[in-house]
């Protein structure tokens, strides 16, 4: 499935907080209708650059592009209206509001945008997508974690976005979430979504990904299928810990 | 858009209040007639200020600013030979005006810098007209017209009607979803693809507007004014505290708290006249510590524990 046309490439994106260097002269790309993993250990980079990618932070150096367009200058608005959309990792949904008004944020306001009765059945229509239109009136105080993560994506999925940005997205759910999260990503996985998945958990990468892109301490160590990344030294000795030191 | 039976039931019974309101001039007594005023122009300050800090949460003490602007556009104008009816505009458009200066500047920065900055800018105001009429040679202007307290007390009920309209349409837009939006979580607003920045400048562009038209309705009232009279702070506190007290959570809200502050605040201040700044201190206290989310608040969890009882019973 890597054949495709680049949808959102990275050349040399670097993001540094004073003087640590929180990403490292990152290249990569994602192609049409991939789903790419981008994995390594705690604090190498990853949510890092998914802000760059987002908009959330300006990368310090290089520049990201979105079919061929450059957009790291733009904000992170713009970036949503252009097509990239994204979890957080410490999920944040809008409190004061039912679940289909949670949904109906996105279906407003992003890439593709509704309004009114549209913007409703849209948004109902992602709830079904994510199996939680029962609880479409409820307040999001009364919904189980699971199901936050839920609202969130479904969020997500009602701007249309070119670009999905997951942000361990499966992290904190107990097994039988976790089947049931890893059975809903391939879903969108099948519908030919063009992911970039963040995570921790290695069954969810194996059967998700089609690629991986590892990062250590900022910087790109390895790149590949699963299996090649996995079984790369480098990357196991980054996961692991240095046996030298 | 089509309205429902819901939509036409609360505009129906609004303009019946309004209709009702508008007879007061009748009773014929002075009096009644000057606390209408009062509560006519705190209720449009009031719902004005919470049609923007509502949901935004962001404090504004800039109402002075805004209010003062448009009676000195008034009070300006009318000395230069303008129609008064020419000047509301103006007034309105200067307002708009100097509140999206304010929003550019500040409201990408967090609230706290907010509150500070606008508080500061009634201060600036007053003191660049006060220099520009030491600098003229004047103390304060004269604003001589022929339009009477009940010509201003119905021209605050319009344009209470239109603000009521405004901030109604407001909460039905686009806008006003992006708000709600902004005010739980600025971060999400902006990853759906909100201009935050946008969405609220545009808000307090209204509200300012808003303030300045209502400053330019009471300069004839006051016939002669003086920077100290037009952007006294004490002005900008009430507005937050009477919004506040009702709640800014619903569009009437405003005006449940203005009504009762009013007259409590007209009998303080005739039998304490030395202490009102101490009072109003008092006053804010309570309310933020007892009433946190006002009438409003208190309503609606009444109705809701009310609500829970009878599906007990
Ligand atoms: N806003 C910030 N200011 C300063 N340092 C930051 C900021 N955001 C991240 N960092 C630092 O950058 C490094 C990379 O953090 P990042 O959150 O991208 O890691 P991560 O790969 O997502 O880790 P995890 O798996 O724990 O989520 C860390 O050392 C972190 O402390
Ligand atoms: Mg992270």
């Amino acid at each position: 499935m890597t054949t495709g046309a680049t949808v959102l490439s990275l050349r040399g994106a670097t993001k540094r907080f004073g003087g640590l260097v929180a990403v490292n002269d990152m290249d990569f790309d994602v192609t049409e209708h991939e789903v790419l993993g981008l994995i390594g250990p705690n604090g190498s980079g990853k949510s890092t650059t998914l802000n760059l990618i987002s908009g959330a932070l300006k990368p310090t150096e290089g520049t990201i592009s979105l079919r061929g367009t450059p957009i790291s200058h733009l904000s992170a608005a713009d970036i949503a209206r252009r097509g990239i959309a994204r979890t957080f990792q410490l999920v944040r949904l809008l409190p004061s509001m039912t679940v289909l008004e949670n949904v109906r944020a996105g279906a407003v306001f992003g890439h593709r945008r509704r309004w009114g009765a549209e913007a409703d059945a849209h948004a109902l229509r992602m709830l079904s997508l994510v199996g939680l239109d029962r609880r479409a009136n409820a307040h999001v105080g009364e919904l189980t974690y699971i199901d936050t993560k839920r609202v969130e994506l479904a969020r997500v999925l009602a701007s249309e976005p070119k670009v999905l940005l997951l942000d361990e997205w499966l992290a904190g759910l107990n097994p039988t979430e976790l089947e049931e999260g890893i059975a809903l990503i391939k879903r969108l996985r099948d519908e030919g979504r063009t992911i970039i998945l963040v995570e921790h958990v290695m069954d969810a990468i194996r059967s998700l990904c089609d690629r991986c892109v590892v990062m250590s301490t900022g910087t790109k160590i390895a790149e590949g299928t699963p299996e090649q990344v996995l079984s790369d030294p480098e990357v196991i000795r980054a996961y692991l810990g240095d046996d030298d030191a | 858009m089509s309205l429902t039976k819901r939509d036409w039931q609360s505009i129906t019974l609004s303009a019946v209040l309004l209709a009702v309101a508008a007879c007061l001039p009748l009773t014929g007594d002075a009096y009644m007639l000057s606390i209408g005023i009062t509560i006519a122009m705190y209720a449009v300050l009031a719902t004005s200020w919470a049609l923007f800090s509502g949901p935004t949460h962001y404090i504004s003490l800039a109402t002075a600013a805004f209010f003062g602007l448009g009676t000195y556009t008034t009070a300006i104008g009318i000395e230069n030979g303008l129609n008064y009816w020419v000047t509301l505009p103006i007034a309105a458009i200067l307002g708009a005006v100097l509140a999206a200066l304010v929003g550019l500047a500040t409201l990408r920065l967090s609230g706290v810098y907010f509150v500070i900055f606008t508080l500061g800018l009634a201060e600036l105001v007053r003191q660049v007209v006060t220099w520009g009429q030491n600098v003229s040679g004047q103390k304060g202007l004269y604003v001589l017209t022929d339009i009477t307290e009940v010509h201003i007390y119905w021209q605050l009920l319009v344009l209470a009607g239109i603000v009521y309209l405004t901030g109604w349409a407001i909460g039905r837009s686009r806008l006003g979803f992006a708000l709600r939006i902004i005010g739980d979580d600025e971060e999400v607003a902006r990853h759906s693809g909100i201009n935050t920045s946008r969405a609220k400048i545009l808000l307090f562009m209204v509200s300012g507007a808003t303030a300045a038209v209502v400053g330019s309705m009471l300069a004839p009232r006051y016939i002669y004014i003086e920077p100290a009279l037009a952007f006294t702070p004490m002005l900008s506190f009430l507005v937050v505290i009477m919004a506040l007290l009702g709640g800014t959570g619903r569009l009437w809200g405003p005006l449940v708290g203005v009504i009762p502050f009013t007259l409590l605040w007209e009998a303080i201040s005739a039998s304490f006249p030395n202490q009102t700044t101490l009072l109003l201190g008092l006053s804010f206290l309570v309310i933020v510590y007892l009433l946190p989310r006002g009438f409003v608040g208190l309503i609606e969890s009444s109705k809701r524990k009310l609500r829970e009882r009878e599906a007990f019973a």
